[in-house]
């Protein structure tokens, strides 16, 4: 009896193990509501109305948008919730819509995961407001994160064309000069490493979105995504490229291995122990407020080129969608449009920092002509604009982004930790990606 | 013929059922329900979820048994088993000797204060398994924390418990850190209900301290170490906090596919495999029923004996 009893519980503890991990409801497709309804009429009907909606964003100035625009439409309330950044924020927003209640009305999205919302119906297409009108408000790069054909999934916010920021302090301490190649860029950091085991002149751990990048900015294409058909060659040119100088700085050991945005790499940042950064144009604001030690010390100067045409990429960057499961979606896409599409929206993330994507707010000479004195009163933005004209186009990501980035570390990952060549496990990324895409639907083709 | 025979000779078993007491039911009902909603209907949930498969492109089908035969073929998901195995045949002793140490300290009368070691070694318990974890992250900083100071005090890279080689070890050593005070409670409440007499026999009889706990308090232990063992293996097929904070800081020793649970989780929210996470759910949670039900019955045949 007791036996039987014990083994009840045993058992009993062990499913609801089991249970836990599947009490995410729902299973069908996602929400319905993605329609390309409704008119530019119903936005201005709505913000009369008033009403409630709920945000879910992570960026520093989320909270300071959402205010504004209470302040402007009394009769709008906007409930702002910071819900993690990145996956975290989607694992809940995937989550709710799973479950069928508890998602937000509008969510911050960062380009690289708009596909995967919007081809799961889980964005209400924006075209019906006349949102398709305001493409030319937008640079392009940012534009065609938001959009598929003529229906539109959001507004973008910011963007990240990629320079390289650097410690001019260690540079000048150890006597290097600003690399304007990869070569320069290897050599300097063989040297730096050399003069100091301590000192590194960049990091990298293993990223999934940097790589992309780095691999962008060779020229290489190695997602290609037509409907639901997908292409993956990540041994591509642009890829070959991007591994021909990195291997080198990866089996070597001259990247500092601390994983990035942690306290260690913060710490690092501050007191110069890595010496220079290749990212995106939002790296200045998180520096200043995460690296405060480093104040005056860092500058910006365009990414180190292969044969010294000037080429860039984007690494990172937001739009705003409204979630499929929104029951006042003229109301979301009002204030989607407040945020990002009005002079007083764009200028709030402007002085929180962020670099952002419309042609009127990038095109003012005042923005351009601004010092920065964590920059040691550099004008940083006329370096990040200039690497926003020499993006190259036709860049594509995978409907499945978020997923391919957490098992980068799985397979790439693996050969930083050990400091082997990184095209093996290229290869094996690739691999899973395209068996990953098959079982969601896609046709995927690796070559 | 042999109909007749059948009903004629369970006829006179009717009268021996005893009567169904209705009002019985009104007791019971109140735990059917919570037992129906919180246990069975996510577990049956579960299982209904496996049978399916949602794509990204296409919706949801009905696809048999294919996760399960994909699940028992997926190496990704066993090296994972064969993983938290390891971390159980190892921790699991080590955390359980050093609880039952503790215990047998305390309770040996020889401690000034008492109830202040308990109080300590159960202090970690007391700390949210997800607070721990942070505490541990910074110890284990290779720059930022303890083990940066002590590294860069011995002038070189020592201890480096954030490789892949080290990861599993850094976790099993906060899993004691955490439980152990735990088990120390429950073994020591154990030897609490020893009668006082048995111990005065002992001493009668000339039986020493080692002589005392290897012949009463050991024996008085027995249930306790089935509990605890159970639990504790429960624990290990279950580890999924400690990796999961740690990834951040040690993003390439610990893969998506780290631990079954690690992995379960990953597939259903960052890939949206909810169908086969839920099959890899249910495996891990058989697997774990059959190894705890092992430890159960050769736990209770030595209590028999």
């Amino acid at each position: 009896m007791k036996r039987t009893r014990i083994a009840a519980a045993v058992l009993t503890a062990a499913l609801i193990g089991t249970g836990l991990a599947a009490c995410s409801p729902g299973g069908g497709a996602g929400g319905g509501a993605a329609a390309g309804s409704g008119s530019p009429a119903d936005l201005e009907a709505a913000l009369e109305k008033g009403g409630e909606i709920t945000y879910w964003a992570w960026a520093p100035a989320s909270e300071a948008k959402a205010k504004a625009f209470e302040e402007k439409y009394p009769n709008v309330t906007v409930n702002y919730v910071n819900a993690g950044s990145g996956v975290d924020e989607y694992t809940k927003i995937t989550n709710a819509i799973k479950a069928g209640t508890g998602a937000p009305d509008v969510a911050q999205i960062e380009y690289t995961a708009m596909p995967q919302f919007y081809l799961a119906d889980n964005l209400v297409d924006l075209s019906g407001y006349g949102f398709g009108d305001l493409e030319d408000d937008y640079i392009p790069g940012s534009w065609s994160a938001v959009a598929s054909g003529d229906k539109v999934f959001g507004l973008p916010e910011d963007s990240g064309p990629m320079a390289m920021f650097y410690n001019k302090r260690v540079f000048d301490q150890y006597g290097i000069s600003v690399p304007t190649t990869w070569d320069e860029f290897s050599a300097a950091a063989e040297k730096l490493h050399a003069a100091d085991p301590n000192q590194y002149l960049t990091s990298d751990g293993g990223d999934g979105y940097f790589a992309s990048s780095m691999i962008w900015q060779a020229g290489g294409h190695p997602f290609q995504v037509d409907g639901t058909d997908v292409t993956i060659d990540l041994q591509d040119e642009g890829t070959a490229k991007w591994t021909g100088v990195w291997n080198d700085l990866v089996e070597k050991k001259l990247l500092s291995p601390t994983p990035s945005y942690t306290d260690d790499w913060y710490k690092q940042l501050g007191n110069g122990q890595i010496a220079a950064l290749i990212s995106g144009a939002w790296m200045p604001s998180l520096l200043e407020s995460a690296a405060p030690e480093g104040s005056g010390d860092w500058q910006a100067a365009p990414m180190p080129t292969y044969d010294g045409t000037a080429a860039s990429a984007n690494f990172g960057g937001s739009a705003q969608g409204v979630i499929s499961q929104t029951k006042n979606p003229a109301l979301a896409a009002a204030f989607v449009q407040w945020i990002n599409d009005t002079p007083e929206g764009v200028q709030i993330l402007q002085d929180s920092g962020s670099f952002p994507s419309t042609v009127a707010a990038l095109t003012a000479p005042e923005f351009a002509e601004a010092t920065s004195d964590y920059f040691g009163g550099q004008q940083v933005n006329k370096v990040l604009l200039a690497a926003a004209d020499t993006v190259p186009e036709g860049w594509q990501y995978l409907p499945f982004q978020t997923y391919a980035q957490t098992i980068f570390a799985d397979s790439v990952g693996q050969a930083y930790a050990s400091n082997s060549d990184l095209n093996p496990g290229l290869m094996k990324w690739q691999e899973s990606l395209v068996s990953y895409g098959n079982e969601q639907g896609f046709t995927v083709t690796g070559k | 013929m042999a109909v007749t025979v059948a009903s004629g000779s369970k006829a006179p078993a009717r009268p021996r059922r005893r009567p169904v007491i209705s009002s019985g039911w009104a007791f019971v009902i109140p735990f059917l329900i919570f037992f129906a909603i919180a246990i069975l209907a996510p577990v049956v949930y579960a299982i209904y979820l496996s049978l399916f498969r949602d794509q990204l492109v296409g919706g949801s089908s009905f696809v048999g048994l294919a996760n399960y035969a994909q699940a028992l073929t997926d190496p990704d998901f066993w090296f994972g088993v064969g993983r938290v195995f390891g971390f159980m045949i190892i921790q699991v002793p080590i955390m359980l000797v050093f609880s039952l140490i503790a215990a047998l300290a305390i309770d040996s009368g020889r401690l000034r204060a008492p109830g202040f070691y308990r109080i300590l070694l159960f202090l970690p318990y007391a700390v949210p398994g997800v607070v721990a974890v942070l505490i541990w992250g910074f110890i284990y900083g290779p720059r930022f924390g303890l083990v940066g100071s002590i590294n860069s005090f011995l002038g070189a890279q020592i201890f480096t418990p954030l490789t892949p080689e080290w990861v599993l070890g850094s976790i099993a050593n906060i899993a004691v850190w955490e439980f152990a005070g735990y088990n120390m409670v429950i073994f020591y409440a154990a030897l609490r209900t020893v009668p006082n007499e048995l111990y005065e026999a002992a001493s009668l009889d000339g039986a020493g301290a080692f002589r005392t706990i290897l012949s009463i308090k050991l024996p008085a232990l027995r249930g306790a170490l089935v509990i605890t063992t159970i639990f504790s293996i429960i624990g290990s097929f279950q580890l999924f906090n400690e990796p999961n904070l740690l990834k951040p800081i040690a993003p390439n020793a610990i893969t998506s596919t780290f631990t079954p649970n690690l992995y379960a989780y990953n597939l259903a929210f960052t890939g949206q495999q909810y169908n086969y996470s839920a099959t890899i759910a249910i495996v891990m949670g058989l697997i774990t029923a059959v190894i705890a039900y092992v430890v159960q019955l050769r736990g209770t045949r030595k209590e028999l004996r």
